[in-house]
């Protein structure tokens, strides 16, 4: 019999089932597995950020003790390059440059950590060591590391095919319209900001082993993916032509990804090529220092805008120029992130009548530039967030009444922006009213004075934002340039006796999904969480799927397996009706149960799944025996989490240094699963928001070099970096998915640096500081209270 | 070759290890615990944190040859041979203190080293300043420092907030 306690469905803070194996130490991590017989590989990266490769002498290499070969690219003739995801027009409909990135550098490399050649040994020791016995001559030339310096006429030019290093040049909005508004405006508020440049660093550096079946002729790539259905599509098709019925892809557990590990990467298609050379398995695995100069980096943006208004407050108009840093070549989805995932949230929580922004996108001789944590959505809601607040200090409103003042007013959804998204559901009064309640904001003053007695500054800071995620219905994403589908893949596995495997296309490495997917299982078909398995990250498992990123997995996956049960749940009515002598039409389906409507008759859904497997009565001549249902998912539209987060600061003087006191985040992400996982996935991204506010800044000196390169050197959150982070929600239901669900594990990352910065300013209010760049770190801050200070000891 | 003997989670091995090799590579290569992971390569992160001689010590900056004559334990030693879990890990799973489970050995290891050395117990603000040298990029920290402030009770024999909830 199927008993589900109640704790255990939706709403549930049911304890996590993958627990048991991280915290024994059984969790299976790419760099966990071994292959009998595997070698290992190492890569020899370029020192330089901008050289042609005159020679590669690799006999010394090949010579040493243990190498099993040494590759370059010549020796990779015929691979396809590293394909992008997705193609942008510029803005007289020509496409975007689209630059070859080969596999190992070919010619050139282009920015400091650019594959050179590949060492293969029988240790990695021993392929670390070859590596440095291989001999290369470069003629270096002049890098383009800044994206004006790069974009300036004569700057060197990094690729023969994009002239003046442009990727595109992207509009979006309606520059007639907005010129006319900002005409009629009664005040102009300028802004420029730069985003910060970070790197990742999922604590799992990145790993590969590719192994080949001189038997069948079948290739394996385990790797450190949050979509291996797309890493195979992408490395089979385009770069080493493997058909994927030839091609298994499997990221097993994965070590924090953050749009870092959704990307196809050159080391996978090595190791899966050489595998198939050497006929033996070849592990990679990245080193940390090495993955600051291979991983895809995050945002990077310059930005200038303009923001006008009515004599009210009232927003008339927005303009924007953004340039996006690509880095040397084109990552898998970066086109997109600076575009569609970055302009089209531009209207934000406001009604802003008419907005004109305007990208360009530059090549630089730096590392890749991709989606992280929020991809485009913290860039638009930071820029957003810091210009309202500019505003209201500038037309002397109220920093929380201007931002009443121009909500989109609950009663307008389904609300049109000017830059193409139609937001479905919100109420972005109801998450201020609660954050402004719970963080005590009205009593922000005494404590500021209590603060200041101590000799300390004390600033409160607040963003109300908004996000499109769960990505995304496929008719539109294709007409806006993707050259993928964004739907997502779920089974449900219905066993004889009544336990079900679930296969999802969604990934986990880290949001819990085993536990969140089995709760919809057990609240839909009243089946124990214990006895629901969710499968996912490996192709030859999973039909297919999209993967995690985006906040999509319970928005799209959970949706695709809640279509899944609707037909078990079909079929089982059919079955239930057979076994039960009745109507289909009068079966009852409640939580595992089926019933003859009205009266006392009824089977489990075990009774029914076993009459499917073993179908000695059964109604063949309708139905196939098994209770097994795939169902594929294509959304209607993005969802649209939303919600205001406050940030309370104090700032020593002496020293500089920001700490943040409080921090409270209220978030609609619509309905929630599971509230503890959805906790920990707000507080992660909030402190992920906080880095990027006060530490991390990835930094390249004039000569591309990255100065930030290590942990010893990029600022990561420490323990005692971060508050305690106070999360709630408030729920209005996505009105286009089944669920109701809007997803979250992107919301922290996307509303908290404004709100933390926002208050930095704020404490600092006394010193006539209109603005600081991010980080804002100690030496920034006391410069700041010290030229304060100068002219007054000089009175 | 050197030859080290060393005794892990309460087994004696004797390998042969290169003078470089590092008391994490021979843990995760040779004796194949591959619950003691590499997250950095300069001694930042604290994924590879065990136990010598009952001490916390980052195994990716300790030579294999230093560990000899010692006893070291790592996450896979820490639960009963029946499988109960140290008052730490149950702390972990109760409070949401770990996502993708990358650092969770390390900090595991880190905090009850931490525990153990603070008999008089540890208040939130010196649980964060002794995971200085314990990087986590999932959960902000919140949960871990709240996992441990449950377990120190539980390890210290004090009436616990996680055995409250149990009741």
């Amino acid at each position: 019999m199927n008993v589900v306690t109640p704790f255990e469905g939706i709403g549930a803070s049911v304890r996590r089932k993958e627990d048991l194996r991280f915290l024994s130490g059984r969790g299976q991590y790419t760099d966990d597995i071994s292959r009998p017989g595997q070698a290992h590989a190492y890569l020899l990266r370029s020192p330089h950020a901008h050289a042609r490769i005159l020679s590669v002498d690799t006999a010394a290499a090949k010579a040493m003790p243990g190498v099993v070969a040494v590759f370059t690219s010549a020796d990779m003739a015929g691979l396809g390059g590293i394909p992008c995801g997705w193609q942008i027009h510029n803005k007289d409909g020509s496409p975007m440059a689209e630059p070859v990135h080969p596999v190992l550098a070919t010619g050139k490399v282009r920015h400091v950590g650019d594959p050179v050649a590949v060492v293969v040994a029988e240790s990695r020791a021993q392929a670390k060591d070859a590596a440095e016995a291989i001999l290369v001559e470069y003629e270096v030339l002049p890098a383009a590391v800044d994206m004006e310096a790069a974009l300036a006429p004569g700057a060197p030019a990094l690729h023969d095919t994009a002239p003046g290093n442009l990727c595109y040049d992207w509009q979006i909005g309606d520059k007639a319209i907005t010129d006319a508004a900002f005409a009629g405006a009664h005040k102009v508020v300028k802004f420029e900001t730069t985003n910060n440049r970070l790197v990742p660093n999922a604590m799992e550096p990145r790993a590969a082993i590719g192994d080949y079946d001189t038997t069948s002729g079948d290739y394996t790539l385990y790797t450190t993916s949050q979509n291996p259905h797309v890493i195979r599509l992408l490395m089979g098709a385009f770069v080493l032509q493997i058909p994927e019925a030839k091609l298994r892809v499997v990221a097993p557990d994965v070590g924090g990804g953050f749009g870092s590990k959704i990307y196809h990467y050159a080391e996978e298609a090595i190791v899966t090529w050489a595998a198939g050379k050497l006929h033996r398995p070849v592990k990679w695995t990245c080193e940390r220092t090495e993955s600051f100069m291979s991983d895809a980096h995050g945002r990077d943006h310059v930005t200038r805008c303009q923001l006008a208004l009515d004599a009210q407050g009232k927003f008339l108009g927005l303009r924007v120029q953004t340039h996006a840093n690509m880095g040397a070549y084109l990552s898998t989805f970066a086109p997109c992130v600076p575009t569609y995932l970055y302009a089209t949230l531009l209207s934000g929580v406001y009604a802003i009548p008419t907005i004109h922004a305007e990208v360009k996108a530059v090549f630089t001789s730096t590392v890749p530039v991709d989606a992280y944590r929020g991809a485009g959505r913290p860039e638009a809601t930071y820029l957003l967030e810091r210009l309202v607040d500019v505003a209201a200090a500038e037309t002397g409103i109220d920093k929380v009444e201007l931002r009443r003042r121009n909500f989109i007013p609950t009663d307008a959804f389904p609300y049109q922006t000017p830059v193409a998204l139609q937001y479905d559901s919100g109420n972005y009064f109801a998450t201020l009213d609660q954050a402004l309640e719970t963080s005590g904001w009205t009593g922000f003053e005494a404590r500021r004075a209590e603060a200041a007695a101590q000799g300390k500054l004390r600033g409160i800071g607040i963003s109300t934002y908004l996000e499109a995620c769960g990505i995304a219905p496929s008719a539109v994403v294709g007409s806006l340039g993707a050259r993928a589908g964004l739907y997502e893949v779920g089974t449900i596995r219905v066993h004889p006796t009544g336990s079900v495997t679930v296969l999802t296309g969604s990934h986990s490495h880290g949001q819990g999904h085993e536990t969140t997917f089995a709760q919809l299982v057990a609240d839909r078909l009243g089946v124990p969480i214990a006895q629901v398995d969710v499968v996912h990250g490996d192709t030859a498992k999973v039909p297919f799927g999209m993967g995690t990123y985006g906040s999509r997995s319970l928005a799209v996956g959970g949706s695709a397996m809640f279509k899944a049960m609707d037909k078990i749940i079909a079929k089982g009515k059919k079955i239930a009706a057979h076994l039960m002598e009745a109507s289909v039409e009068d079966i009852e389906f409640d939580r595992g149960t089926f019933r003859v409507a009205g009266t006392d008759r009824s089977k489990a859904l075990a009774e029914i799944s076993l009459a499917a497997y073993v179908p000695h009565n059964f109604p063949h001549d309708e139905l196939e025996p098994g209770l097994d249902e795939t169902a594929f998912y294509d959304p209607k539209n993005f969802t649209y989490p939303g919600g205001c987060h406050i940030a309370e600061v104090e700032i020593d003087s002496e020293t500089g240094r920001v700490t943040v006191v409080q921090f409270t985040a209220v978030d609609d992400i619509g309905r929630v699963i599971n509230p503890m996982i959805v906790e920990g996935q707000v507080q992660g991204g909030v402190a992920q928001g906080i880095g990027q506010a006060l530490l991390e800044h990835a930094v390249y000196d004039s000569a591309g070099q990255l100065l930030s390169g290590s942990m010893m050197d990029y600022t990561m959150p420490r323990a005692d970096d971060l508050p305690p982070v106070g999360v709630a929600t408030h729920a209005t239901l996505c009105t286009h998915n089944p669920l109701g669900v809007k997803g979250c594990g992107e919301v922290g990352a996307i509303g908290s640096p404004p709100a933390v910065m926002n208050a930095v300013v704020d404490a600092l209010r006394d010193y006539g500081v209109r603005h600081i760049e991010m980080p804002a770190t100690p030496a920034k801050i006391w410069n700041i209270i010290n030229a304060g200070r100068r002219p007054m000891a000089a009175e | 070759m050197p030859q080290v003997t060393l005794t892990v989670n309460g087994k004696a091995h004797t390998v042969e290890v290169e003078g470089r090799t590092l008391l994490v590579e021979l843990l995760r290569e040779q004796l194949r615990l591959t619950g003691t992971h590499v997250g950095c390569d300069t001694s930042q992160c604290g994924a590879c944190v065990v136990h010598v001689d009952g001490d916390s010590v980052k195994s990716c900056t300790l030579l294999a040859v230093q560990a000899d004559g010692c006893k070291i334990t790592t996450i896979e030693g820490l639960a009963k041979p029946d499988g109960t879990l140290h008052p730490m890990q149950e702390a972990f799973r109760e409070y949401h203190a770990l996502q993708c489970g990358f650092c969770t050995p390390g900090m595991v290891m880190s905090a009850i080293d931490l525990v153990k050395k603070h008999p008089a117990g540890l208040s939130e603000k010196e649980i964060r300043e002794g995971l200085e040298g314990n990087l986590c990029r999932c959960t902000g920290y919140h949960n871990i420092v709240k996992a441990i402030a449950a377990a120190q009770d539980v390890m210290h024999g004090r009436r616990s907030e996680l055995a409250r909830a149990a009741e």
